[in-house]
């Protein structure tokens, strides 16, 4: 839950170009204290780019941050290190050394007070008290996730960065990693989770951005599914109705309809307490029999694809300009070719 | 600028650590030495004792001086881009260390290592020149000034190779690039040690304190350099 006060996370129109390459542009958002945030983008969108700026390994091209209380600048970059943890999209384990010896390196270069009591007490958190001893290159690929995460908790950071971390695991690998982010959520560690499995993040965040190269929207994802589409009710009924625009044109708060399937219907709605009990009571008027009436729910996947869809889109009419200007441009080109020397 | 010891040791363990469970680390500083004993051993098993005179004017100990070059430069060719082929400098970059620590880590990890084996080297050929050479030869290879020559140019030897072995590794992308490229570097150094020991260059005490004050000013550059290149978004990033 969301705690209130400072924001852990606070972005104002930060930007990142490596030379003429831009990996982020003008990004702006805020995460609250105690909030899981999912950061959602395709491949290439930026977003590892964006959560090494935030964790000052890569220096910000323009614009402002503060990450744990603290503003993005150089001088201030140990202090920020200090409060905040990463757990890259590679767990980054020294393989040829143990569990403890990784964390104990880890805990030293944090310079944790008892360093024992703590390392036991991260291991103890992400289940893997009994796999202290044991060499990292001998662990499954679950287990190596498992113990960076026990690395990124040595400090109990303020701000946890997860950068893709259910990204190669499999299903029950990456439900054991769900449960864990569950577990901080509980414990009021505020978690910045980049993820491209939509799932993840509608099962796990409080808030998502939807981010390609810039920022496309931001807020809890049953917003954004509201802000994205119309409500929409699925009717189903024994038998296909005879004339279903007589049923459902002109009902209180029914903006249209469409058939789906046989004997079903989708409606959209704009409140669904005056419109679904106007739908029973026509249907019921005609004679129907009503198997259901169910509110037709968009995905969080619906609206990152209806995002990401407009981004082609755009891109594509943007090239296809750009060829329009560059083939009139051949063609003004030719013609000065041709005219008269 | 404060150093964090807890820090710098938290690199140099795990450095030393990893070296020692790494088979190719420990076949390399086994194998360098092994090729710069071979050639003073031969000498001093094959030459007759009518020549011990003779070899008093040359400086075959010095050829040694090659060690203390070679094996610190392929240590520490390896540190920064073995850590970034690993997918392990992100988390540590991400900690509070500083460049200053990372380097001194580093540097420590193999200096240990490399200054052991040159020192173990050296008094293992000296022990075995006095054991089982004759006594002529023995007293015409080893000789005081020279054996003075290796104590003090060994730790200068291999603090300047550590700065190239760095330097080259946050610079390079392909570990076996970074060990041939730091090897090459090095040679110039090992040309030296060579045309010294082979009396080209003559040693003598001035010429002595001008390679060591020459060595002393290349290691504080090279620090002032190597830190230079431990550059978070440049390692990140590898550019």
């Amino acid at each position: 839950m969301a705690g209130s006060g400072a924001p852990a996370l606070s972005v104002e129109h930060l930007s990142k170009h490596f030379g003429r390459r831009v990996a982020f542009d003008d990004v702006s958002f805020e995460v609250q204290r105690g909030e899981v945030f999912g950061f959602l983008g395709p491949n290439g969108a930026g977003k590892t780019t964006t959560v090494r700026t935030l964790c000052t390994l890569l220096a910000p091209t323009s614009g402002s941050a503060t990450v744990a209380g603290l503003a993005l600048v150089p001088a201030n970059g140990e202090r920020i290190r200090r409060r905040i943890a990463i757990m890259p999209e590679s767990p980054g384990l020294y393989l040829r050394l143990s569990v403890l010896e990784n964390l104990r390196c880890f805990a030293d270069l944090y310079e944790v007070p008892s360093p024992a009591a703590r390392i036991d007490h991260a291991l103890r958190a992400v289940n893997l008290a009994d796999r202290a001893r044991d060499v990292c290159g001998s662990l499954s690929k679950g287990m190596r996730q498992r113990v960076a995460l026990a690395r990124a908790l040595l400090t109990e950071p303020q701000v946890l960065f997860l950068d893709e971390p259910t990204s190669g695991l499999d299903p029950a690998a990456a439900r054991e990693v769900h449960e864990l982010i569950d577990e901080l959520r509980r414990r009021g560690v505020t978690v910045f989770l980049t993820t491209h499995r939509l799932a993840e993040a509608e099962r796990l965040c409080d808030r998502v951005a939807i981010f390609n190269t810039t920022m496309r929207v931001v807020g809890r994802p049953g917003d954004l599914r509201d802000r994205l589409f119309r409500r929409e009710y699925a009717v189903r009924t024994a038998a296909p109705l005879p004339e279903p625009g007589r049923v459902f044109d002109g009902l209180p708060a029914v903006e249209g309809w469409r058939p789906d399937g046989v004997a079903g219907y989708v409606l959209a709605v704009s409140e669904p307490a005056v419109a679904v009990p106007e739908v029973t009571r026509a249907l019921v008027a005609v004679g129907a029999d009503v198997l259901s009436i169910a509110e037709s729910r968009h995905s969080l996947e619906d609206v990152y694809w209806a995002l990401i869809d407009q981004d082609k889109l755009a891109d594509q009419s943007e090239l296809a300009g750009r060829d329009k200007l560059t083939g009139q441009s051949k063609l003004i080109g030719q013609n000065k070719r041709s005219g008269p020397e | 600028m404060t150093i964090s010891r807890r820090r710098v040791w938290a690199i140099a363990r795990k450095e030393l650590q990893e070296y020692r469970r790494d088979i190719t680390v420990v076949a390399a500083m086994a194998i360098l030495p092994v090729v710069f004993l071979v050639q003073p051993l031969v000498q001093v098993f094959t030459i007759p004792v009518s020549a011990a005179a003779a070899l008093r004017h040359e400086h075959a100990l010095l050829y040694l001086l090659g060690v203390p070059v070679l094996v610190p430069a392929a240590l520490a060719a390896y540190s920064v881009v073995g850590e970034r082929l690993q997918a392990t400098l992100e988390p540590v970059l991400a900690t509070p260390i500083s460049r200053a620590e990372l380097l001194l880590g580093k540097a420590l990890a193999a200096f240990v290592p490399s200054i052991c084996v040159a020192y173990g080297v050296f008094a293992l050929f000296v022990a075995v020149v006095e054991v089982l050479a004759r006594p002529e030869i023995a007293s015409a290879f080893i000789q005081g000034p020279e054996l003075l020559a290796q104590l003090l140019f060994t730790p200068l030897l291999v603090v300047w190779s550590i700065w190239v072995g760095i330097a080259v590794s946050t610079r390079v992308r392909d570990p076996r690039t970074a060990g041939q490229l730091a090897l090459l570097v090095s040679l110039p150094t090992v040309a030296v040690t060579t045309l010294v020991a082979f009396n080209i260059i003559p040693a003598t005490l001035p010429m002595a304190l001008v390679l060591g004050a020459a060595l002393l000013l290349l290691d504080l550059l090279g620090w002032r350099a190597t830190s230079a290149f431990i550059d978070r978004e440049r390692l990140i990033t590898a550019t």
